[in-house]
């Protein structure tokens, strides 16, 4: 479970985040949309603890990671998996390399389990027989599947998405949000996505979250959502913003 | 800070000695080429001008000495030096500057690993290790490029050459290099991991932290040099 209250942060001189309140419930998806530069990926940051908050607390079940230090930190991360934007792929090793990182350094795994692991990984992501290619050699959709591939095969309790389908074509777009609804009715993983593509996310998310100058401007269902007539919600759905 | 960070996961397990051997080799092995060229044309130039100084009171027998002594104490360890924080700790900037503005950093930690231990302690000790290395190659390739000059182009006796540098060298003469070369290690490789792991976003902020890594390992290699120099001597 994901709770965030009043979480405040100020980068630069600039308040990038007022006093921002949501909770994921275990085994929910909140979709987070808002205006670019609205502060999403920084509030996605603070939840991972890259970020620390000026004020507020953000809690994983429970356990805040906010104030988290050293081995505590590190066990709240375990449960944690993240897809950057751009994928975050180490450049100078392998896709095979990559999606193996985590299993060699976080487990105890056989080399043969890893390989079996990271192949089955990348199948699942469709992308069999990739592992030789270096992340330089990939589409902007292969990275976000390697990544997601990387993400996944720790078996992460909570995801957490920035933007995995922007920059992509309609096609392979809805493939990796298929990806991630498979992927969520077989692991039942808590998540947070940031998007653009409501109409898209509907059908995989449990709740939606409005982010609009750093604050949260509305929290419901998307039926909610899509019943409402707020002007700032509703932009999303007219001009996918 | 950084420094005291990297020295403490340094000596915490597990090290990783796979990426510490994977940075020797592309701190030193890589730069081998590079730094026998300048040793060998340093000691060649430095032969030439100290005949040319010492002929004028008759010293010409003490030219191997003079030589080696100022490779071993002096030019070995800070010309070197600047030849590997030229070719490796840009690079080493650049690297993980591109790592930092393409969130690879963030992505190792967010896999609750820690980026000191995979980035900044293998580079530290690779420097270490590397610098020392370096500038044992400069002093031997200068050494010899010496001798070319001295012995096979001005005429001076190859027994001389020789033979009067075994009884000025000493372990004292090679321990003062070491130290030096092994301090600049950590300079060079502790300026270019800091500049590389705070670089502000974009190409441009890679670009000056590359520059401003180079250009303060260069100055600080100088100073430190003076500095060991005047308590050493």
């Amino acid at each position: 479970m994901i709770e965030v209250i009043d979480l405040h942060k100020s980068l630069n001189g600039v308040q990038v985040l007022k006093g921002i309140n949501f909770k994921v419930e275990k085994g929910e998806i909140l979709a987070l949309m808002g205006k670019s530069g609205h502060g999403k990926s920084v509030l996605l940051k603070h939840i991972v603890g890259i970020l620390k908050p000026d004020r507020g607390n953000i809690l994983i079940d429970g356990e805040d990671i906010g104030t988290s230090r050293g081995t505590a930190l590190e066990r709240l991360r375990s449960k944690l998996g993240y897809l950057f934007q751009g994928g975050a792929l180490f450049d100078s090793i392998n896709v095979f390399e990559n999606v193996a990182f985590p299993l060699r350094e976080k487990t105890s795994l056989p080399k043969e389990k890893i390989r079996e692991k990271v192949l089955q990984e990348l199948e699942q992501v469709g992308l069999p027989g990739v592992e030789n290619k270096y992340p330089a050699e990939l589409s902007g959709g292969m990275k976000k599947r390697v990544a997601l591939a990387r993400c996944l095969c720790t078996d992460p309790e909570i995801m957490l998405f920035d933007e995995p389908t922007t920059g992509l074509d309609t096609v392979t777009a809805r493939s990796i949000n298929n990806l991630i609804k498979e992927t969520h009715d077989r692991i039942k993983f808590t998540g947070v996505m940031i998007t653009h593509d409501i109409n898209q996310v509907l059908s995989i998310v449990q709740k939606v979250a409005v982010l609009d100058a750093g604050t949260i401007e509305f929290t419901g269902t998307p039926q909610e959502i899509q019943a409402t007539t707020d002007p700032i919600v509703r932009q999303f759905f007219n001009n996918n913003a | 800070m950084f420094l005291g960070t990297a020295i403490v996961y340094t000596f915490i397990p597990p090290l990783k000695i796979r990426r510490v051997i994977k940075q020797i080799s592309f701190i030193g092995v890589q730069s081998s080429l590079i730094v026998i060229l300048t040793g060998a044309f340093t000691g060649m130039v430095l032969t030439l001008q100290s005949y040319y100084a010492m002929s004028k009171f008759g010293a010409e027998a003490l030219l191997g000495p003079a030589v080696a002594l100022s490779l071993i104490r002096e030019l070995g360890p800070v010309t070197s030096a600047l030849m590997v924080t030229g070719r490796a700790g840009s690079a080493l900037a650049a690297e993980i500057g591109i790592m930092r503005i393409s969130e690879q950093i963030d992505a190792i930690e967010v896999m609750a690993l820690n980026p000191y231990r995979y980035l900044i302690v293998p580079n530290l000790l690779a420097g270490i290790i590397s610098f020392p290395l370096m500038a044992s190659i400069f002093n031997v390739v200068g050494i010899y490029g010496g001798y070319l000059v001295g012995v096979q182009l001005l005429g001076v006796s190859e027994g001389g050459y020789f033979g009067e540098m075994i009884t000025f060298i000493n372990m004292e003469e090679i321990r003062i290099g070491l130290y030096k070369s092994l301090s600049f290690g950590l300079i060079v490789t502790w300026i270019c991991c800091y500049k590389g792991f705070y670089t502000t976003y974009g190409a441009a902020g890679v670009s000056k932290a590359t520059t401003e890594a180079v250009v303060t390992s260069s100055i600080l290699i100088l100073v430190w040099d003076y500095f060991l120099t005047s308590v050493l001597f």
